[in-house]
């Protein structure tokens, strides 16, 4: 008999193979699951006042004033509603790029997510 | 706040459950509170009107847990008045973030007042959602084009309602823009510089504060072609405390919130609204009375606190 129908032996070897490449092939081409990050709004300034976050990422900010603010781009590309106090806002980016925002109420408050 | 009763909690709200008095006499203007109002400034030819500012409804805060309650507290005192005032100017910011529901509310209060009409200018509150489409569906009828700015006469001193919330972006600061400016010019230009000029707008019209958007960037354009006259009064809200200044003929004032206070400019960190112990309400409190004449004579500014 030929080593090749010595089916059990050369299967695993190949199915370990096989199977540590494909797990290496998914790994390099996954990107890490979808992550979230905060943004806080206090004392009428968004902290971090820029925010580097790789495509993907859904950004979550959070108003802890009493006064209202807003998050609105500067492109427009999107805004909150008027957020009350503790109230959230959240934008996922799916495109790499500098987005600069705003407080539509309070214009000088101004901060920038980095997207790569 | 220590009493926790809605009746302590009105009466710590007092002060800020507070409109102005603006009295007219022979050309001569002066303000006080309305608490400090009487019918002695019946004399005869003069009219009396009435400024509210800032009422913020569907603000819910450690500031104002009622905001409903303080306007109406002022509404109260307002329909108080003998005479009745000839109207109200309400300089803007009804609502707080256009809350759904607010101007409702705002216009079901204020129908309670005793006046014969009621004037209005729009705070960035009003318009920052939607571009002011929901205030000027409301009160853009009657103004210029519908877009909000108007003027009006009454027993010859001319009124200028003016918007400056607008264009609210760009450097933070209020914003009048070319076109209104041209129609300002345009619509003083026939009026005899001792006509008496009244203005109100929302958000100051002189450089109160920038660092915290308390300014309007084109202002001195506007006042340019007001600075002939003899006697102009610019009447303000948005910073929710009563300041002045004085430039030659012109004064400005602004008013105090009816909802809450706001901090001294450069005194906190942030323009918020502001908590305040009861103790110390009646230091807030404050009889003003701005006296000016037509023509070149200095303005007299008297202030004193109650307490």
């Amino acid at each position: 008999m030929s080593r090749y129908s010595r089916t059990p032996i050369w299967s695993w070897r190949a199915a370990l193979a096989f199977g540590g490449l494909a797990t290496a092939l998914l790994a390099a081409g996954h990107a890490p699951a979808s992550t979230t990050r905060d943004v806080g709004i206090n004392g009428f300034k968004y902290a971090p006042p820029v925010l580097t976050v790789p495509t993907g990422t859904t950004v979550r900010w959070t108003n802890h004033d009493e006064e209202s603010h807003t998050v609105t781009s500067a492109t427009g590309a999107f805004t909150s509603a008027g957020l009350s106090n503790e109230e959230t806002f959240a934008e996922t980016f799916t495109r790499p790029g500098r987005y600069q925002y705003f407080c539509a109420l309070h214009p000088h408050m101004r901060a920038t997510v980095v997207v790569k | 706040m220590d009493r926790i009763d809605r009746r302590g909690f009105l009466d710590c709200m007092a002060w800020v459950g507070t409109g102005l008095v603006w009295v007219a006499t022979g050309g001569v203007l002066s303000s006080r509170l309305i608490t400090e109002a009487s019918a002695s400034d019946a004399a005869a030819g003069s009219f009396n009107f009435v400024q509210i500012s800032d009422t913020h409804i569907g603000f819910k805060g450690e500031a104002n847990k009622d905001a409903a309650a303080t306007l109406q507290q002022v509404v109260d005192r307002v329909n108080a008045l003998r005479p009745a005032p000839a109207f109200v100017l309400h300089t803007g910011d009804q609502t707080h973030g256009q809350k759904a529901g607010a101007f409702d509310t705002v216009a079901e209060i204020l129908k309670g007042v005793k006046t014969e009409r009621i004037f209005y200018v729009p705070g960035e509150h009003d318009v920052f959602l939607d571009g002011g489409k929901e205030y000027l569906a409301r009160y853009g009828k009657g103004t210029v084009e519908g877009r909000g700015w108007q003027s009006f006469d009454y027993k010859g001193t001319h009124f200028l309602g003016l918007v400056n919330v607008l264009k609210y972006k760009g450097e933070g600061m209020g914003s009048l823009g070319d076109e209104q400016i041209g129609w300002l010019e345009q619509n003083v230009a026939p009026l005899s510089s001792s006509t008496p000029v009244v203005v109100f707008a929302h958000v100051p019209l002189w450089a109160v504060y920038p660092q915290w958007g308390w300014t309007t960037e084109d202002a001195e354009h506007a006042l340019a072609s007001l600075r002939r006259f003899g006697s102009v009064t610019v009447l303000n809200g948005h910073i929710h405390q009563v300041l002045r200044k004085v430039e030659g003929n012109v004064s400005f004032h602004t008013a105090m919130s009816t909802a809450f206070p706001q901090p001294a400019p450069g005194s906190a960190p942030a323009p918020g609204p502001m908590k305040i112990p009861e103790a110390e309400a009646r230091r807030l409190l404050g009889v003003t009375e701005v006296a000016y004449v037509p023509g070149t004579q200095p303005l007299t500014v008297v202030d004193s606190t109650l307490g």
